[in-house]
């Protein structure tokens, strides 16, 4: 029996963390994350987790605190946003590259500079050549429930690879709304304890963790993590499919809002998808085909899934809340370019890079998206691919 | 936004505890079986320097992600906000402001920038002064909009917020009497229903 209550998305997070009382804590604070280790603080005071909580003194430091806690076979966790995300850069490739079982609660926040502490999606962004998984929310309960998902798919003998779980600073991180929680004996239950098979100091068999790896060999522990990205997905959906059937709630890669028989549809990540949704509810009701693809899983990219649900559709805008500054768009559009190039018949694509900085994105935002995409799909005239909106601008390329 | 949904936009400064008392407000209507959002505008804020903050309420999950533009009603915890902030911009018509104050509410509607809807006051420094013995103006402000907006059942609201009070003052009882009174006295002084 699920728990109504009302919490913020940083306290989901610190909810879920304290019913998974993982092994060790790293902490370091940083805003909007901070609110994390701090609520996360009072359940070590208070005695209700086990957990190793260590302070550290930079995010270079929790990462690395991480890395040698899951190397010695502890269940490791942390949380962090934008600066502090771009200062573990280092040991994100290491916690990668050596197969460690991590979890991240990424409260995604704006990268310096200017300096900056509201939302957008640049930290993480940045950080998706790493080779960790990273999996977006749309409001404090996908961030709550994607958390609970997060240990099984990252320690899953098949993946081994840390995960991200992300969410967008201030707008879901800070903002209380009802939520359902799960009882501590049914989350336990479901994430099950970490067993790994081997660890550091392992006496019949310890192991080495992070030597250097010569040219004979470490491209094929290149390739191997690379298959280990791609075996991911089926675990993804595994998780979520005994997650569906343990609580009753359903994800998958994406979800599809309004696709079946949509002609415009926008593709995008994280709390606009809501947003996106009372526009889409408003523009339906006037008879407009409109659809929305609110990405969840990000690393591994749902190629193929992607492609076919785009399909049938006219025109797509990927709305991306990162620039990416490629000059050509942001990642999310390059990779959705990528995965629908295969189609026989693709639809129209544009890139609307939006939101940056915290920079707000109202219901007549989306709508003008959508309106632009009609014109797009009755005119037969793609236009220019690469826009920006929102900002101060009599530019011709702002929507 | 939609006839179901309420949209509430607080302005005070900060260290004052409107995001506080918009928090207690999302507390209070999720405590009645509501949907409810409670979420303040985040910036470099510091002690004293304007601060927004929204609630939605609503009998639907509210899955809008932005700030409110054209809210129902508005909060001022701090009356000095009226000539630098624009309050009302946005504001229903058929809704209401509650602007914390000793005037009354055609002493304030003048500052409004000719806002035509209904305009309420009430005195939260006045009253909690006299039942917190400080200057307080969250609850009695919380107590304000309940009053005005109708959004939560008065007799519901009370016993609920006695509830939290309990809850939130386990270590402190003696201000617990001192919030219901000035919660239940803010409700029949709110000037301007």
């Amino acid at each position: 029996m699920s728990i109504r209550e009302r919490l913020s998305g940083n306290e989901a997070i610190a909810y879920a963390m304290r019913q998974i009382d993982p092994d060790v804590f790293a902490a370091f604070p940083i805003t909007p994350s901070t609110e994390i280790p701090q609520y996360f603080a009072q359940y070590v005071a208070n005695g209700q987790v086990s957990t190793e909580y260590v302070t550290v003194e930079s995010e270079h430091s929790s990462m690395s605190t991480c890395v040698g806690a899951a190397a010695a076979g502890a269940r490791a966790v942390t949380a962090t946003s934008s600066c502090g995300l771009a200062f573990m850069y280092e040991m994100l490739y290491v916690a990668a590259s050596a197969r460690l079982s991590i979890t991240l609660a990424c409260v995604n926040r704006a990268l310096t500079g200017p300096i900056n502490i509201n939302n957008d999606h640049s930290d993480s962004m940045g950080a998706r050549d790493t080779g960790w998984l990273q999996i977006y929310a749309e409001n404090n309960q996908e961030a709550y429930d994607n958390y609970l998902q997060a240990m099984r798919i990252s320690e899953d003998p098949r993946v081994r690879l840390p995960i991200m779980i992300c969410q967008d600073g201030f707008i879901t991180s800070h903002a209380v709304e009802n939520i359902l929680l799960e009882a501590d004996e049914d989350v336990k239950r479901f994430v099950g304890e970490y067993r790994p098979e081997n660890y550091l100091l392992k006496h019949e068999n310890p192991l080495a963790v992070g030597p250097y790896d010569t040219c004979p060999y470490c491209m094929e522990h290149k390739v191997q993590q690379a298959m280990a990205m791609k075996a991911a997905r089926e675990v993804v959906l595994e998780v979520a499919a005994d997650f569906e059937k343990t609580f009753g709630r359903k994800y998958g890669f994406f979800e599809s809002y309004e696709m079946e028989d949509a002609e415009v549809a926008l593709v995008l990540i994280g709390s606009t998808a809501g947003t996106a949704k009372a526009c889409i509810r408003k523009l339906r009701a006037q008879g407009v085909k409109a659809g929305l693809i609110k990405l969840r899983v990000f690393r591994p990219f749902p190629m193929e899934e992607l492609a076919a649900a785009l399909a049938h559709v006219k025109a797509v805008a990927v709305m991306d809340k990162s620039e990416g500054n490629s000059g050509c768009g942001g990642p999310l559009f390059a990779e959705t370019c990528a995965a629908c190039y295969d189609l026989p018949q693709r639809p129209m694509l544009i890139d609307v890079v939006y939101g940056l900085a915290g920079r707000d994105c109202r219901v007549e935002d989306i709508e003008r998206v959508y309106r632009h995409l009609l014109t797009m799909a009755e005119t037969g005239v793609t236009g220019p691919r690469y826009l920006h909106m929102g900002q101060r601008s009599n530019a011709e390329e702002v929507l | 936004m939609s006839s179901t949904m309420t949209e509430i936009r607080w302005h005070g400064r900060g260290g004052q505890g409107a995001k506080t008392a918009c928090l207690l407000l999302a507390d209070a209507a999720f405590a009645s079986g509501k949907y409810v959002q409670g979420f303040p505008e985040y910036g470099p804020e510091r002690m004293g320097a304007p601060i927004t903050a929204y609630n939605r309420i609503s009998e639907e999950p509210c899955t809008i992600h932005s700030n409110i533009y054209e809210p129902n009603y508005v909060v001022v915890v701090d009356e000095s906000l009226l000539s630098t902030v624009d309050v009302t911009a946005g504001l229903d018509p058929k809704g209401a402001i509650v602007v914390n104050t000793a005037r009354s509410p055609e002493d304030i509607r003048p500052l409004l920038r000719g806002y035509p809807g209904r305009v309420c006051t009430i005195d939260a420094r006045t009253i909690s002064e006299e039942h917190l013995g400080g200057y307080f103006p969250n609850t009695p402000m919380l107590a304000a909009i309940v009053q005005v907006s109708r959004v939560l059942d008065a007799g519901r609201f009370i016993a609920d917020m006695e509830a939290s009070f309990r809850h939130k003052f386990a270590t402190k009882p003696q201000v617990i009497q001192g919030n219901m009174s000035c919660l239940i006295r803010s409700m029949k002084e709110v000037r301007g229903l």
